[in-house]
């Protein structure tokens, strides 16, 4: 009851996923994919969300009672969840309200200036593998320079042929590495997946009995 | 001061005080992290029980009478038992049917990832570029088969797929910095232009 059923579902519900995938049958592709899969995960999936609300206001009131360091800015998190809560289902989703101000005057600057705060540690490791001194990190700066400066009117201005060195990498040394890579990665996704679907590979079902 | 105005500002605030991380982990980075994390929660959970509650749940259920979508309901209901010692063991059943999509990834992934792939690098070998490409497929491919020793010839035809690998990860590494770069240039423009640009007209 508590690990067989739910390993018979994956394995059995695996095996139909598995025909769906091969055969074009009306049962498979109509019944067991449209009226079945695709709205019984839409109805879970929803639900799937509370959990990850639940477990963050857990993590933040256990922080805040247990007085755990920088505790204070909890409160920010609560703050600002509520806030937005109570502007997206009191004001609603509309351009124009309170909900969509928060997102793009608040929200997306945070986000985009989060990720364009990475240009600095990017700079900053290349900056360490350079001091490296390794012959493959040397390689490894001399093409993200070359594809850098060939996106840029320097580049050009540098030597006219960067942009078709940079074009010859991306389309030959890096084609042929990513497509080892992914073919590794491939072979690797489909290994797992057939230990789940076989029932060796558990470790989704969490511990305990 | 106009609306604009102040939302410019409000945005100006919130961008200087994710980059004074910059100088160092200080009060107001601190701050505008935990808001950044707690508004997109709950802008996930807003857009989560509009789009997908509302639709697929509560119209389903409550004005089409389809009585069925109870039980999905009720396992997604499960998941919430996560947090339960006594009860954890319910989540394994949404978490299970969750899981039973592998089943697609067997052959998805084997003609996605592989035959695709395989297909794409036997091609003949026209060109001197796609002999270097079938070159640098092998070797980087051998490169991560350990069950020979990276010895002798063969250690050196391996290596070769290294350095590949060095080169593609510099070629990401460039693209991956561009892109940040450009959200930089954005969030400058947006501080020079739309801030202190209508501060001071």
């Amino acid at each position: 009851m508590k690990k067989t059923i739910p390993l018979l579902i994956v394995i059995i519900g695996g095996l139909i996923w598995v025909a769906w995938a091969f055969s074009p049958h009306y049962v498979l592709q109509e019944v067991f994919y449209n009226q079945f899969y695709l709205p019984w995960v839409y109805a879970m999936s929803s639900f799937a969300m509370l959990l990850g609300v639940l477990s963050l206001t857990m993590m933040h009131s256990a922080k805040i009672k247990r007085k755990a360091p920088k505790w204070q800015f909890s409160w920010f998190f609560f703050a600002s969840f509520i806030a937005t809560c109570l502007a997206g289902f009191i004001g609603g989703t509309q351009k124009g309200g309170l909900f969509m101000w928060m997102f793009e005057n608040v929200q997306m600057p945070m986000s985009a200036t989060m990720f364009s705060l990475l240009a600095f540690y990017m700079a900053s490791a290349a900056y360490k593998a350079f001091r490296a001194r390794s012959p493959e990190a040397t390689v490894l700066l001399i093409a993200a320079i070359v594809v850098m400066l060939a996106q840029v009117p320097l580049g050009v201005k540098i030597s006219k042929h960067l942009p078709t060195i940079s074009q010859w990498i991306l389309d030959v040394p890096n084609l042929a590495s990513k497509r080892g890579i992914m073919l590794g990665v491939g072979l690797g996704s489909v290994a797992t997946s057939l230990k789940i679907l076989l029932g060796i590979e558990r470790s989704y079902l969490g511990g305990g009995d | 001061m106009s609306f604009e105005l102040f939302s410019n500002l409000v945005g100006a605030f919130f961008t200087l005080c994710i980059f004074s991380f910059l100088y160092k982990d200080n009060p107001f980075y601190q701050a505008a992290e935990q808001m950044l994390v707690g508004i997109s929660l709950g802008y996930g959970l807003v857009y989560t029980y509009e789009r997908v509650f509302v639709p697929y749940v509560y119209q389903t259920i409550v004005i089409k009478h389809e009585f069925v979508l109870i039980i999905p309901a009720v396992l997604g209901i499960l998941y919430l038992f996560r947090f339960s010692r006594k009860l954890g063991w319910l989540s394994r059943y949404p978490i299970a049917f969750s899981m039973m999509a592998v089943g697609m990834g067997v052959p998805m992934g084997i003609h996605a990832s592989i035959l695709v792939q395989m297909r794409q690098a036997m091609v003949p070998i026209e060109t001197f570029n796609l002999f270097l490409i079938f070159l640098g497929t092998i070797a980087v491919l051998l490169y991560f088969f350990f069950s020979k020793a990276h010895t002798g010839a063969y250690g050196k035809f391996v290596n070769v797929g290294k350095w590949y690998m060095m080169i593609g990860f510099g070629a990401s590494f460039g693209l991956t910095v561009m892109a940040r770069i450009s959200l930089l240039i954005g969030r400058i423009q947006f501080l020079v232009n739309d801030v202190i640009g209508m501060i001071i007209k």
